[in-house]
């Protein structure tokens, strides 16, 4: 059989180039000299300076750091505790309930999740007397309850496909369940934690939706400012944030896919060492 | 209730050993009490910022409008809750086509994403090795940034300006006669748009579970099925096709369910006279500022995603047993 057909691989070059064109276009426009964000008007970096200077752009970004820090680590340990709960605890009361507890705020509409959490907070305001003013609290524990949930599909996943006979082996060893958890399945299931807080912490820094409803005045975070001034047209300030953003992301994601990768292929070459050593 | 009855378990088993606060707090740790915590966690916090904040969604939906901060009022006299809102989504015009044309958009995308994700994923499984690797990296790296700035970069070319535009217009004045040779393309602001930019939004969606569940596929059906006369279509016809109906679902519904609650997307280049649903909970919020109406539109938006939403949890923890099994 024809393993190369020229339709499937034509299919992939039209598809690289959808993916890519637009987003090259963009790049290539943050370079424009001219005002008009789509017209050619010759080679200049002005507007990268302008970002520089910006401080309500540096304020938005440095606030949606500090969110998507704070946000991915708590929605880490969270979601890392439920895809355990899932995968190892399989029968407590109200599993089945949980886990589709857990599925829900993946597949829910953010319009919806974003709704809801304005309403839980100013019924608690009400309630409580907390939250007094909406902002920085309110964005991350929104931030955590819809980030946590990607989590514990990767950590469960990971679990799932993991080899039951290394924790029993402990056990008979004489670990106690939670020393096994500690000792033996955290460390295996590291990299999928990693990888659970790289994909919690680039959600948190891109939301808009669930951010808008749950901030308050003086919390404007990145894509919130970008947003309101997308809202109002194209402009080559915003291009030039745009690539300055996605070159970030994009060196941080080839960085650390390639960094798991290698503690990967180590992981392999160990175990491979050890099982030559036992033959 | 359950930590309790642990507990008390726990002090019976105890009663052997030397007795101190310390102790039988480790202890209890030690026997049951992790995993309690381990559960409960994440349990009571999906519970206090996810299913309780979406109550309080269904009860504001039987409010009405008020003048008050914030803008709701429950009625004073039983039974005291009011469905005129959930009346007027079947009653007004402008929810009943705001849900049509969620369902319209978002399936044709959902299609455009098939039509055009099937054979990208294909494709993939084909290469070997690194290529594989690049390219899988190729259709995830868009996923991972902004997707906010994906949407915008669209703005930018879909403009009467762009020279993607012109493009497009010179290649189609080719095509018609010069008396019907166009200046632009009308592109912005309009569903075109929208089902445009979410074919490129919500494509890895697609090509990654299409994808995984292609990579599993036994090859050597494949060589039976041409060692017994078939052609390369009738083998994707009869054996691949088939076999890769699970990713299909999966992935289609990854596609429509977002697709169909989208925001983002309908409010920066959509048709501001035929909406989507999810920029008319947003407008309805933020603009009318009516409580009340919003939330019930939305409720009926999750009840529109009910089955698909089902759909996709029956099939996901179906794989999760599937890979269990296999391990």
């Amino acid at each position: 059989m024809n393993r190369h057909p020229l339709f499937l691989f034509s299919c992939l070059c039209f598809g690289f180039a959808f993916f890519y064109i637009p987003i090259l276009s963009m790049i290539f426009f943050s370079f424009n000299k001219s005002r008009l964000a789509t017209v050619w008007g010759g080679f200049s970096i002005q507007w990268y300076g302008k970002l520089l200077s910006d401080g309500q752009i540096i304020k938005a970004a440095v606030l949606s750091l500090e969110i998507a820090l704070l946000s991915a680590t708590f929605a880490t340990i969270l979601g890392t505790m439920a895809g355990i709960s899932l995968a190892r605890f399989k029968r407590f009361r109200g599993s089945t309930f949980f886990s589709g507890l857990v599925t829900a705020p993946l597949v829910m509409p953010e319009v919806i999740t974003g709704i809801s959490s304005l309403m839980l907070f100013i019924f608690m305001a009400q309630w409580i007397g907390w939250p007094g003013q909406r902002g920085f609290t309110t964005i991350t524990i929104a931030h955590i309850t819809f980030s946590m949930t990607y989590v514990a599909t990767i950590v469960q996943s990971r679990l799932s496909s993991m080899d039951l006979s290394i924790e029993e082996a402990a056990m008979d060893l004489g670990s106690k369940p939670w020393q096994v958890l500690k000792d033996v399945t955290l460390p295996i299931i590291f990299p999928a934690i990693l990888s659970g807080w790289l994909l919690a912490f680039t959600i948190s820094l891109d939301d808009v939706v669930i951010t808008s409803f749950t901030t308050g005045p003086g919390a404007t975070t990145l894509p919130i400012l970008i947003w309101s001034k997308v809202r109002l047209g194209v402009t080559p300030d915003i291009n030039a944030l745009a690539t300055l953003i996605i070159v970030v992301v994009g060196l941080g994601v080839a960085l650390a896919g390639y960094l798991m990768y290698r503690v990967e292929k180590q992981r392999q070459r160990d175990m491979q060492i050890a099982v030559a050593a036992n033959q | 209730m359950e930590g309790s009855r642990t507990l008390a378990a726990d002090t019976d088993t105890t009663g052997l050993l030397p007795r101190g606060a310390g102790y039988s707090l480790r202890n209890w740790f030690n026997r049951r009490g992790w995993r309690n915590i381990i559960i409960a966690s994440p349990y009571v916090w999906l519970l206090a910022f996810f299913l309780l904040p979406f109550l309080i969604v269904i009860a504001m939906s039987l409010a009405t409008r008020a003048g008050t901060s914030p803008p709701f009022a429950f009625a004073d006299t039983w039974p005291y809750v009011d469905f005129g809102n959930i009346a007027r989504l079947f009653e007004d015009p402008v929810y009943v086509r705001a849900y049509l044309t969620s369902i319209y958009n978002a399936g044709i995308a959902t299609a455009l994403c098939l039509l055009l994700g099937y054979p990208m994923a294909l494709a993939i499984t084909r290469v070997r090795g690194t290529w594989r690797n690049i390219f899988l990296l190729l259709v995830i790296l868009p996923f991972w940034t902004s997707f906010l700035l994906r949407v915008y970069a669209w703005i930018g070319l879909m403009g009467a300006n762009s020279w993607f535009n012109k493009f497009l217009t010179a290649f189609i004045n080719v095509l018609v006669p010069a008396d019907m040779a166009l200046r632009s393309i009308p592109m912005m602001n309009t569903n075109f748009a929208v089902v445009l930019v979410m074919v490129y939004s919500y494509l890895p969606f697609m090509i990654l579970p299409l994808y995984a569940n292609l990579e599993r596929l036994d090859g050597t059906l494949n060589e039976a099925a041409m060692d017994l006369g078939s052609k390369p279509w009738q083998v994707f016809r009869d054996v691949t096709l088939p076999l890769s109906l699970p990713g299909i679902i999966a992935g289609g519904l990854l596609v429509f369910i977002p697709a169909s609650g989208e925001v983002i997307i309908p409010s920066l280049v959509g048709d501001a006279s035929d909406p989507m649903i999810g920029r008319v909970i947003n407008d309805e919020f933020s603009a009318a500022r009516d409580w009340p109406m919003a939330s019930a539109v939305a409720v009926a938006l999750l009840f529109m995603l009910v089955v698909p939403m089902m759909l996709y949890h029956r099939f996901e923890s179906r794989a999760q047993a599937g890979s269990e099994v296999k391990s």
